[in-house]
């Protein structure tokens, strides 16, 4: 059937594929450079970084910059923090984000049409930035790495997704783990999550680039400079300028540029890394939740 | 926001079961499903402390807080806020920057990032469709931090990359992250590099569900490519497209926080001040609790009129809408 579609094929047809590709091929390139660029300066030496203003490859191959940030404690401190809060975070909003959506996937539940109702409506409608800082400020979070989960701990269009998805599965597994006497938690643990393993991967991954790029959460709540995030100490060194933070040994001078580079890998690397499965499963659950074409 | 569609069909099938049920006692319902209950407890927990509370404390637009009296107790002054913001000169200034760079992402990007959906729908090469699709989703996943980062250092004085080529094409000296006349350029430009592949893929699904028997009639009928999409495929995938519309309409005043906070600075904070913004350096830097929430509270009301009322429009034009 494919085939049909182009069997008609005008001399124009095929200047426009030509076109196509090289365009296509272009975004690609585009999309993708400035990465590179990235990479390629973060092993790169000082004077090349001063004297040539546009690499793809190091002609001197150097780990200073590397070397820099990761005697760095300030910047070691940030990074441990960061996977610290990304890792316990993704757990602590999984597991809220399922535990809630069980009970409302079961269609007989008496008031669960009301709370669904209820968190429909704060997609649409919020207190704002101010209130939720004051929430945050009043329960005591402020400058407790907390703040960095519990305010965004239920998403509620992943709620939703994942609520959708149990209603899907089988009643019958469930119904049979009844008559053998467990209860809704036991069968919730049981056999609803290991049967969502999927589903539950996708949100989880959702929740840790969340976590991993937050840059608003840790500026509102943390202003203890060594509390900082990555996110945070990477606004610092890049947008600031501001190298201070790196607190190196005052006697060296530090690769003032190459650090810059080094920084941003270190930031995008574990995104870079788990991108296969971020792209396979991002796309399908984008999907789910987006509108029937 | 189909879950708005699914989260009714949802309710829908419970008001039939729910009947039945009414008849037996409360206690009865209670017992039968107190272990459902108490998974409920956590969640229930979390939306009433960081989505409702904050609803509840943005009273404080209508009082004027002194954090040692609480939000109850706070001396109640009416529109004041509201009165003062739009008497403000920052209120035009913020409006109109807002409101342009709304406008630009929506007179560029949006139709930018459909026109790449029908680029990689025309691609025949499947390696070539997929490979592309693989990196132009990319830079999505980073964040704006990371996203201003390599900004500033493309576009570094004298160094970046950027700064030279662009200027040296001009034939200039342009300081592109002082200048406020290049402000928002480089938001659009960061805006389009971050999201336009991926919003493709809302595209390329409503462009995968497009009939093709209609293309083998339209080829039938003497039809050219460019015919055919045209007249076949862009009709088809004009409800996601209104959709799409609608949605960024309901997003006007939600210019993202992040991505313009991290590129203002004090030279072209004339451009770059937005509604988002602005509640922060007002509430959160200057503790004009009360007056910033208003900002926000306005923000919000806004929001939630646009969107609504964009769907009406939706509706009229015989379209589908989304709620």
């Amino acid at each position: 059937m494919a085939r049909e579609k182009y069997r008609f094929n005008t001399p124009a047809g095929r200047v426009f594929d030509v076109f196509n590709v090289v365009l296509l091929v272009a975004i690609a390139i585009v999309a993708l450079v400035p990465f590179v660029y990235v990479l390629a300066g973060s092993f790169a030496t000082e004077a090349e970084l001063a004297t040539r203003s546009f690499f793809l490859w190091p002609e001197t191959f150097s780990l200073d910059a590397y070397e820099a940030i990761f005697t760095s404690p300030a910047f070691v401190r940030a990074l441990i923090t960061t996977i610290a809060v990304t890792a316990v975070g993704t757990l602590v909003q999984l597991m809220l984000t399922a535990t809630m959506a069980y009970p409302l996937s079961k269609a007989n539940l008496p008031g669960g049409r009301l709370i669904l109702s209820l968190i429909v409506f704060t997609m649409v409608f919020g207190g704002g930035m101010i209130p939720t800082f004051l929430v945050v400020k009043d329960l005591g979070l402020l400058n407790n790495y907390w703040a960095l989960i519990l305010p965004m701990a239920i998403n509620p269009f992943s709620l939703i997704i994942i609520k959708n998805f149990f209603q899907q599965l089988p009643a019958e597994l469930e119904e049979s783990a009844k008559i053998d006497g467990a209860n809704e938690l036991q069968t919730l643990w049981s056999i609803v999550l290991p049967l969502s393993k999927p589903v539950l991967a996708t949100f989880a991954l959702f929740y840790a680039v969340g976590i991993w790029n937050d840059f608003m959460s840790p500026l509102l709540y943390l202003n203890d400079n060594s509390m900082w995030t990555l996110q945070m100490f990477l606004r610092q060194v890049t947008v600031a300028t501001d190298l201070s933070v790196v607190e190196q040994d005052p006697t060296q001078l530090p690769p003032a540029q190459g650090i810059k580079f080094a920084v941003i890998i270190v930031a995008t690397l574990p995104i870079v890394l788990f991108y296969p499965f971020l792209q396979k499963h991002f796309a399908k659950g984008m999907l789910i939740g987006s509108v029937k074409g | 926001m189909a879950m708005l569609d699914t989260a009714v069909t949802a309710t829908e099938t419970l008001t039939v079961q729910k009947q039945s049920r009414r008849r037996r006692g409360v206690r009865v319902h209670f017992t039968q499903f107190k272990w459902l209950y108490l998974l409920l407890v956590p969640g229930i927990v979390y939306f009433l402390l960081f989505r409702y509370w904050p609803m509840y404390g943005a009273i404080i637009a209508f009082k004027d807080y002194v954090p040692f009296l609480g939000i109850a107790d706070s001396p109640w002054v009416g529109l004041a806020h509201f009165e003062d913001f739009f008497a403000s000169p920052d209120f035009p200034r913020l409006l109109a920057n807002t409101i342009i760079l709304a406008l630009l992402s929506l007179l560029i990007a949006f139709p930018l990032t459909i026109i790449v959906a029908l680029l990689l729908n025309e691609m025949r090469v499947t390696i070539l469709k997929r490979t592309t699709q693989t990196l132009i989703y990319v830079p999505h996943f980073l964040s704006w931090t990371v996203v201003a980062s390599l900004t500033y250092l493309l576009f570094a004085l004298d160094i970046g990359p950027l700064f030279q080529l662009v200027n040296g094409i001009l034939g200039t000296d342009i300081n592109f992250l002082a200048d406020p006349a290049w402000f928002r350029p480089i938001i659009v430009l960061q805006d389009i590099w971050k999201n336009t592949g991926w919003g493709t893929i809302i595209f390329l699904a409503a462009l995968a569900g497009v009939d093709q028997a209609q293309y083998e009639a339209a080829i039938i009928d003497g039809a050219g490519r460019f015919q055919r999409v045209w007249h076949i495929t862009i009709p088809s995938i004009m409800p996601t497209i209104i959709v799409m519309l609608v949605l960024q309409m309901g997003q006007i005043l939600n210019t993202g926080f992040e991505q313009i906070y991290l590129m203002t600075n004090s030279l072209n904070r004339s451009v770059a001040d937005v509604f988002d913004t602005y509640v922060y350096f007002m509430g959160i830097t200057q503790g004009s609790y009360s007056y910033s929430t208003a900002v926000g509270l306005f923000k919000a009301v806004v929001g939630v009129v646009l969107i609504f009322g964009a769907n009406w429009i939706a509706k009229r034009f015989n379209q589908a809408g989304i709620f």
